[in-house]
């Protein structure tokens, strides 16, 4: 590739996920932060309290994220073969705990409402 | 213009694949004025280069009378062939239509070409029709000769054990029902590979070891061997590669073969038959002596040469390859010797290595701005150094990104990042996920 465009990039993750799934957890993802600027705009403060529960979670959606991308790319644990690799999964994993802790408080806030 | 775009990246075909990690990301392909012109350009072959090619000439060109010519009406993923062998992938992974990824504005002519004349400059389909050109370039691919091993016809891949994935998509997945078979049952499993130059010279090993770690996870260890041949004398061309291979094959148990090139097969008695070289110490003759190796499960790779219509045009190397007729051309622009206005592309072309959808990735452009300036009166001045890629697959989920030149140098991406020699996830992602993506965009002329 001379030149990387934004159009491959898009490609190489639709083909790692399949069009569909991709485009869904694009839209998921858009979602679920529209809704966290929403509460937090809406409540104008951090609840520590929901954080904390976020944070929590965030272990959870670091597996799961794991998880999920071994068995898209039919890969084990086992193959993971240097530094490279570790770090790719690593990350992977933050993304996953990211995402979950966004969702989790997010989720909180939409549920309970305004409390703290 | 290729190449001189400040967002470029030097080994981006693979750049990318590291999902935007050592990338820089642009918004589109950066090209100058077109470039007005009434040239007529023919391109034979709409596989990987022809198409990539036929895309690019057109961002690049106005007014010019692009005409390619393939009968084939499926466009072929080929690196995906290794994938469909092993269970991995359906056989409709690899399948697209050939329209699919031309562009307006170029005029395809669904008919093989029958004859070239680069004298008066026409090529002559099998329909009779004459397409006279000012350049050419000559992306037909290569022919697999399955009937040069007697015994072996292609209605036999997936039955009673022989296999043969490079014969297309059909083939391939009726590859993987042979290779399941020993991979559930166990046995001896004999891989082959040609003596000619070969597209992707990493498949056969790939399938040896995708087969052999299969085997070890169903049938289990002890019940199977997996026994690789090869008519060289290394098992790979480039000497650091064959050495890392040479000790991967030794730990997994798969015993090597080399100088046995396979002649013929009984398929009824299981049996392929090997021509063994081997130099006299004393007298430092060749000996040739006839090795039987029986099999469950036999991977045919036949000897590989240029289309007929290319050995008879007179564009082939007259003093190299005489028995497989590549066609005479400079390594480094890929321009024929003798008829400057013709382009040698892809797997056809007479150069060292590099059988691959990798380097055609490099040689596009390289053509393109050769030919452009030519139409300007001017010199290009791309270079092609054989560049290649191989993303050689050591089990469902490692793989080793290794990537050379003409002179057997190693050419990592990631200098540092990814180790070419070392069995990565990072690796197995790029050919299992990344590749194909990349290829596509290198179709459409936009890689």
């Amino acid at each position: 590739m001379k030149e990387l465009t934004l159009e491959t990039l898009v490609a190489v993750f639709e083909e790692i996920f399949g069009r569909g799934l991709f485009w869904a957890m694009v839209a998921a993802a858009l979602i679920v932060t529209a809704l966290y600027l929403y509460v937090l705009i809406r409540d104008r403060a951090m609840s520590m309290r929901k954080f904390l529960v976020a944070q929590l979670s965030m272990p959870i959606g670091a597996i799961l994220a794991v998880l999920f991308m071994l068995e898209v790319t039919s890969s084990g644990l086992g193959d993971m073969g240097g530094p490279i690799d570790a770090i790719v999964l690593l990350a992977v994993a933050a993304v996953g705990a990211i995402g979950m802790a966004i969702l989790v408080y997010t989720a909180q806030s939409l549920v309970r409402g305004n409390q703290n | 213009m290729a190449g001189s775009s400040p967002f470029t990246t030097r080994r981006g075909f693979l750049s990318l694949a590291a999902a935007g990690a050592a990338a820089t990301v642009t918004g589109g392909a950066a090209y100058g004025n077109r470039l007005a012109t009434k040239a007529r350009i023919v391109i034979i072959g709409a596989g990987a280069g022809g198409t990539a090619m036929a895309n690019r000439l057109v961002k690049r060109l106005d007014g010019a009378t692009i005409t390619i010519v393939d009968p084939r009406a499926e466009h072929l993923y080929q690196p995906g062939l290794s994938l469909v062998a092993a269970g991995l992938k359906p056989a409709s992974y690899v399948v697209s239509k050939t329209t699919d990824w031309l562009p307006a504005g170029v005029t395809l002519v669904p008919e093989a070409a029958a004859a070239i004349d680069p004298l008066v400059k026409t090529v002559t389909t099998a329909g009779g029709t004459k397409l006279e050109y000012d350049f050419l370039v000559v992306a037909p691919g290569l022919v697999l000769d399955h009937d040069a091993i007697p015994g072996f016809s292609l209605d036999m891949v997936g039955q009673n054990g022989i296999g043969a994935l490079y014969a297309g998509p059909e083939h391939a997945a009726r590859t993987w029902e042979a290779a399941r078979k020993f991979t559930e049952e166990g046995g001896v499993a004999v891989m082959t590979r040609p003596s000619t130059e070969m597209k992707c010279a990493g498949a056969p090993l790939k399938h040896a070891f995708l087969l052999e770690d299969i085997a070890s996870r169903t049938v289990g260890a002890g019940k199977f061997e997996v026994h690789y041949t090869a008519p060289q004398g290394a098992l790979f061309g480039v000497p650091i590669v064959a050495e890392k291979v040479r000790m991967l094959m030794g730990q997994r148990g798969i015993k090597t073969h080399l100088q046995h090139k396979l002649v013929s097969i009984e398929p009824g008695q299981k049996r392929a038959m090997f021509e063994k070289s081997e130099i006299d110490t004393t007298t430092k003759e060749e000996i040739k002596t006839t090795v039987e190796m029986p099999y469950d499960y036999l991977h045919v790779i036949p000897p590989q040469r240029a289309p007929e219509v290319i050995r008879q045009s007179g564009l082939s190397w007259a003093d190299k390859w005489t028995d497989q007729g590549w066609v005479e051309c400079d390594q480094k622009t890929m321009r024929h010797l003798r008829y400057p206005e013709i382009f040698a592309l892809g797997d056809v072309a007479g150069v060292p290595k590099g059988k691959t959808a990798a380097s055609v990735k490099w040689q596009v452009p390289v053509i393109e701005d050769h030919l452009v300036a030519a139409l300007q009166g001017k010199e290009g001045t791309e270079v092609y150094d054989g560049y290649t890629s191989c993303p050689l697959i050591t089990r469902v989920g490692s793989a080793m990104l290794i990537e050379f030149d003409y002179s057997n140098n190693l050419v990592p991406s990631f200098p540092g990042l990814i180790a070419p020699l070392e069995e990565l996830w990072i690796s197995w992602l790029m050919k299992e996920v990344a590749l194909k993506a990349t290829y596509n965009a290198m179709l459409r002329g936009k890689a």
